[in-house]
């Protein structure tokens, strides 16, 4: 680089990084082109948000049916009675303040040529772009026996809301000896750790009300996120409460009775549950499938630079629907793409330099007040893929101090509270 | 993607040359403004909106520059006795990254 390009270069960013509301490179301007955003939780409200203040000329229009967000981090803490229902939901007028306009409609179907969006109120949206983060879906049909009226009796909760809440009722409602079973999928799901937090948080509950109680993990996998971690952490704080049994241990359920709570393994074990909760395989949301950007895994293959989808131009995707390993499917990495998504949207709309693609990870779990786990990754586009920066990235140390366990318990209530206030806040 | 220059050989013979500030920002000149702000996104997920933290987990916003460099490259070396999740985080970044970061959340305290 030559000495006054690198000028050039270093007065452009000064200005940017000067112009804290809105950095002089994405202020450029841009015609009054419209992006409508589907889905309001982590991935698409975080887009929303930053692609107005990046690019304020844009008109930006975010559809979401939930006029409060109820957030699935932290609604194991709900169930552990650690946090309140009302503290896990958010509302939208921290983005209308931002000037993004706000729907309350469900997304129902996308007409890709004629780029528009049918929403559930019977009106149409024209769209220049399309920002699609759906989440996930559940699989009705991959498990024999759990479809949707079998969830109101082995409920999910793996989507928060009414799940959430009848599955902390059934808690409730257990008499203390018996058996929580969770049964949990292989991969790729939303949140990996989730499940193990969960074990965690109702054995927290369990060991102050219902201490005689089991919990009885089914799982159809090996390996799992921060597994030594989780088993040395529930082993500590628990005792004997939580059993996990493997893939190999004939740990993969492929028949569940709810009416029963009853669930069968693969090597036909019959497993009777007190509560049943059951975390089946999951999909992109439904509206990705109407808008032709699904592969045959269910989820949406996306371009690493852009996540502009690979099958539609004009349509982009985020979140826990996208196929973007080796990053996982958590809140953290959705708020991440969905900066990304802004900032590329915000160059191409206003005709200026795409953003270097780069995205980072960091997951808490709690495993009982005071004591916190991490895993953290960070990653960029590099040729096409997407890569994890070697050398970087892991988990919390083994042999961690009780204050470094305490510390990431704070860091996590931290994150929940910084990362909500970045997406559904009233602004700085 | 911008080439981003690794902080070994270029590093040591602009820091002869113009001295380390300068050096410094020689380095940071390579990253977009768009591109440091996708980058601070990251940071802002745990240290808050544009870095202010209302939690246990420090601001970064206004914060000094030069402290704010020297914190991250700590971390990045694995000198920071009190970090827990920054140190493997900070091992993904870069001399030109840590510099453009710095300079982002310090020049975030001006109107």
């Amino acid at each position: 680089m030559s000495g006054v390009s690198r000028r050039r270069a270093l007065a452009g960013l000064a200005a940017g990084a000067a112009g804290l509301a809105c950095p002089a490179v994405l202020r450029a301007g841009g015609a009054a082109a419209r992006v409508v955003v589907v889905g309001g939780g982590f991935g698409g409200a975080t887009a929303a948000r930053w692609l107005k203040r990046w690019a304020p000329a844009v008109q930006v229009t975010l559809v979401e049916p939930a006029e409060r967000f109820y957030t699935c981090p932290f609604s194991n803490l709900y169930l552990a009675g650690l946090r309140s229902w009302d503290s896990l939901g958010h509302g939208y007028d921290g983005l209308r303040a931002a000037g993004v306009e706000v729907i309350h409609a469900r997304a129902d179907d996308v007409d890709a040529a004629g780029r528009r969006l049918r929403l559930s109120t019977g009106q149409t949206l024209a769209w220049d772009r399309l920002v699609l983060s759906p989440g996930v879906d559940m699989r009705w049909d991959a498990l024999d026996g759990y479809d949707e009226a079998a969830a109101q009796l082995a409920p999910h909760a793996w989507k928060a809301g009414p799940q959430t809440q009848l599955l902390r009722r059934q808690m409730e409602a257990m008499e203390d000896g018996g058996t929580f079973v969770m049964v949990i999928p292989d991969n790729p799901f939303r949140c990996p750790p989730g499940p193990y937090e969960r074990a965690a948080m109702v054995a927290h509950y369990f060991s102050r009300h219902k201490p005689r109680s089991k919990i009885l993990l089914l799982d159809a996998k090996d390996n799992f996120s921060k597994k030594p971690l989780f088993l040395q952490g529930w082993k500590a704080l628990y005792g004997d409460m939580i059993e996990w049994v493997g893939l190999s241990d004939d740990g993969r359920v492929t028949r569940v009775d709810a009416r029963r709570r009853q669930v069968e393994t693969a090597f036909g074990q019959v497993h009777t549950a007190a509560v049943l909760n059951v975390i089946p395989p999951q999909k992109a949301g439904l509206i990705a499938e109407r808008a032709g950007v699904v592969d045959a895994s269910g989820w949406v293959p996306v371009k690493a630079e852009s996540f502009e989808t690979r099958q539609v131009a004009g349509i982009y995707a985020l979140g826990d629907a996208t196929l973007a390993a080796p990053m996982p499917k958590s809140a953290f990495v959705a708020n991440t793409q969905g900066r990304l998504v802004a900032a590329a949207l915000a160059a191409e709309l206003t005709g200026t330099a795409a953003p270097d693609a780069s995205f980072s990870n960091t997951c808490y779990s709690l495993i009982g007040p005071g004591y916190g786990i991490s895993v953290a990754g960070v990653y960029r586009a590099e040729g096409g893929q997407i890569v994890e920066v070697p050398g970087s990235g892991g988990v919390s140390p083994a042999d961690a101090s009780a204050a470094f366990r305490a510390a990431e318990a704070d860091y996590g209530e931290g994150w929940y509270g910084a990362i909500c206030a970045d997406i559904w806040g009233k602004g700085a | 993607m911008v080439p981003i220059p690794s902080s070994g050989l270029c590093a040591v013979l602009l820091s002869l040359a113009l001295g380390p500030m300068q050096c410094a920002a020689a380095l940071a000149a390579e990253l977009s403004a768009p591109s440091v702000a996708v980058l601070a996104g990251g940071c802002a997920n745990c240290h808050g909106p544009d870095g202010l933290s209302s939690s246990a987990i420090p601001s970064l916003r206004g914060q000094d520059e030069a402290r704010l460099r020297a914190r991250m490259q700590d971390f990045r070396a694995g000198r920071a006795g009190d970090a827990t999740v920054m140190t493997r985080l900070m091992k993904a970044y870069d001399e030109a990254q840590i510099v453009a970061l710095a300079r982002w959340f310090a020049a975030e305290a001006r109107p």
